[in-house]
């Protein structure tokens, strides 16, 4: 995508898979939602905190479990009109801390209250729960207020195990900018050009260009047309298959200096037996044909040998 | 002087630099973003790379989704030949917490401390919840505003602040009529969009010195005084209407030391917020709050309380100011606070 400030930009999607194992303190709390029940847990100062942890806020290890709820009173509240994707209700609702009867500690979670002009802090809450439930914090699915509570009883669990892990996973979404630099770099692919950026202190090209010379800190901001062909510095050969690999192993992949760069850019090799490749062999572009190029690197398919005798290990010391 | 009475090595802020904080700087990349920042604080300090004895940055990889996006900041920078280098993920302000620890052995004169941060790529809400508690807090996908509000309203139902109150903070950062304001709808009530900050893409950079650099530096804010604290991370366990770890810190931080006060620094993303720390840290009607503006109108994520430092220090480097106090938070409702006491004159 574009942007009238001429800078790439594209969607960028992070997630991460994770799973939490529970230990026997929150695992017993949860266990408990996924049964139906609600319980916290006893300070050694006596006072009984919901939801439970481990230790109390003066570092003594909690002890026995108690039984707390199902009702309780909101102790303060705020009212979000536009629910986000995340959160657990999809109309109007409050987020409120609620005490629940029994605990000296509230609790976070969500009241459908139907309308703001029906919350207020104070107000009895008691919890609806989800019909299917499996150990997480969303069993209940929010708290209402308890004038409206017909049944607050969840329905009986089938005996199970106890909770220990659950799944708990991160999804965030990014448009993600390449920059101006590396925007100029990768527009000039749709050209068959490639450009470097030039320190004007130490001059050397940098490829891709870049804003900060980190050995001068000034701007490598002069941008200079580089070769499409150039010296193999480095290379390995791949033998193990995995999901995104480009080619059924093994291939090669190298490190070219290209002609009027002073780094390297990674790259495959194609066109030779992968045990032919070395490093000093001079190593030339091959463009996707002209109808599929565009703002990536992925316009050079690949690079081939030139057939020309191999540099001096002495041309690519200085770039290993 | 710590309260303990163990006398510390003397440390001076001798420049500070920040970018203009901007809703949305897309043409810039991390190591772009920190390099205009740390050469004008460098040359403000009259120092360059080569006289640096530890750098060391605040920012958050989550922002960007970039994994090691710190590292790349680096090339802004130029740490070759190699330096003596660290990184916290957090705000710059607990990086200039590990600069003046360092600076405590003795063996190193000079810290850059800085900080970035580019917000305009994410879903900030959604990244601030990553940061929850993944038991009980994170599941149910709590956002950042959301949070605050709920503080806001405890505030409210103390009674130690309307929204009137609140109104009147956000006119006196952002300008405007306190009593317009209170016409705008509810953003997440009972806070509007005046009580939340503006978040921005930025950047800034602060050089601190000790011995005899600091002492020949044109200009200096002695940090008479840092500490910071931390509050249980449960909010049901916490009285969210005041700030006691904002208190304590300020007790060892020295802040009672200075006397008078003439500038405080708040980092409160939030309109109440600000009348929170205000009674946390006693600051009276005489001390001029927030004159940058704070953290309402530019939020720079990990770099807004490292600025409340440099901007409190600048005052004194201007001498319109002899004593300041400042602050930085992270976290949910002021979870962790650090205060920072600074003055004109170096310890008695």
């Amino acid at each position: 995508m574009d942007r009238d400030d001429g800078v790439l930009e594209a969607p960028y999607r992070l997630e991460y898979t994770y799973q939490r194992s529970t230990g026997p303190v929150i695992g017993r709390f949860l266990t408990g939602l996924r049964d139906g029940q609600l319980e916290g847990v006893r300070t050694a100062a006596g006072t009984v905190m919901v939801p439970p942890l481990e230790y109390d806020t003066q570092g003594a290890a909690t002890g026995e479990a108690v039984k707390v709820g199902p009702a309780g009173t909101v102790t303060t509240w705020a009212w979000v009109t536009e629910p986000r994707r995340e959160h657990p209700l999809t109309q109007p609702f409050a987020w409120a801390l609620i005490k629940l009867d029994g605990a000296d500690t509230a609790m976070l979670h969500a009241v459908d209250a139907g309308s703001i002009a029906a919350m207020r802090t104070g107000l009895r809450v008691t919890p609806r729960w989800r019909a299917a439930r499996t150990g997480s914090i969303r069993d209940l699915e929010c708290f209402i207020p308890a004038d409206a509570a017909s049944a607050a009883v969840a329905d009986a669990a089938a005996a199970a195990p106890s909770v220990t892990l659950f799944p708990s996973p991160v999804r965030l979404d990014y448009t993600v900018t390449a920059g101006h630099h590396l925007s100029v770099y990768l527009r000039a692919m749709q050209d068959k050009r490639i450009v470097g950026g030039r320190c004007p202190s130490c001059t050397k090209v940098y490829l891709p260009p870049r804003g900060a010379c980190p050995t001068c800190g000034v701007p490598a901001a002069e941008t200079v047309d580089v070769a499409d062909h150039g010296v193999v510095t480095t290379f390995c050969i791949i033998r193990i298959p995995f999901d995104a690999a480009p080619f059924p192993p093994p291939y090669v992949a190298v490190a070219v200096l290209l002609e009027g760069a002073d780094l390297p850019i990674y790259h495959l090799v194609r066109g030779i037996e992968p045990e032919q490749a070395r490093m000093g062999m001079r190593v030339k572009a091959v463009w996707v044909p002209d109808e599929q190029l565009g703002p990536t690197l992925a316009s050079i398919k690949w690079f081939e040998p030139t057939g020309e005798p191999d540099a001096d290990r002495a041309q690519i010391e200085r770039h290993l | 002087m710590s309260r303990a009475g163990h006398r510390h090595r003397d440390v001076a802020i001798i420049s500070f630099a920040q970018l203009p904080p901007v809703a949305r700087d897309a043409a810039r990349d991390e190591a772009e973003l920190v390099q205009p920042v740390v050469n004008q604080a460098l040359a403000e300090a009259g120092l360059t790379r080569k006289d640096i004895g530890f750098t060391v940055s605040g920012s958050c990889d989550y922002l960007i989704g970039r994994p090691f996006s710190f590292v790349s900041a680096l090339d802004g920078v130029a740490p070759w030949p190699p330096i003596a280098e660290s990184h916290v993920e957090m705000d710059g302000a607990w990086a200039l917490y590990e600069a003046w620890v360092r600076l405590q052995q003795g063996d190193v004169d000079t810290a850059l401390v800085y900080a970035y941060g580019k917000s305009s790529l994410g879903d900030l809400p959604a990244i601030l919840t990553t940061q929850l508690d993944p038991y009980y807090l994170a599941p149910l996908g709590i956002d950042g505003i959301s949070l605050a509000a709920l503080q806001a309203r405890a505030l409210l139902d103390s009674g130690r602040a309307s929204e009137r109150d609140l109104a009147a903070v956000a006119a006196a950062r952002r300008g405007g009529d306190a009593a317009a304001l209170l016409g705008a709808a509810y953003t997440v009530a009972p806070l509007r969009a005046h009580d939340c900050p503006t978040v921005a893409d930025g950047a800034c950079a602060v050089v601190l010195a000790a011995g005899d650099v600091a002492r020949r530096s044109a200009r200096k804010a002695w940090i008479r005084g840092i500490d910071h604290r931390v509050e249980p991370h449960q909010l049901g366990s916490r009285d969210l209407t005041c700030s006691p770890s904002t208190t304590t810190a300020a007790e060892h931080a020295g802040v009672a030391s200075l006397g008078a006060i003439d500038v405080a620094e708040l980092h409160a993303p939030f309109s109440h917020q600000e009348l929170i720390l205000r009674d946390a840290l006693g600051l009276g009607a005489s001390v001029s709050i927030n004159p940058s503006g704070g953290a309402l109108v530019a939020n720079a994520m990990m770099v807004a309380g490292l600025a409340r430092i440099g901007s409190a220090a600048a005052r004194i480097h201007d001498g319109t100011a002899r004593t300041a106090v400042a602050h930085a938070t992270s976290g949910p409702c002021l979870q962790q606070n650090l205060v920072c006491a600074l003055a004109a004159e170096v310890s008695p």
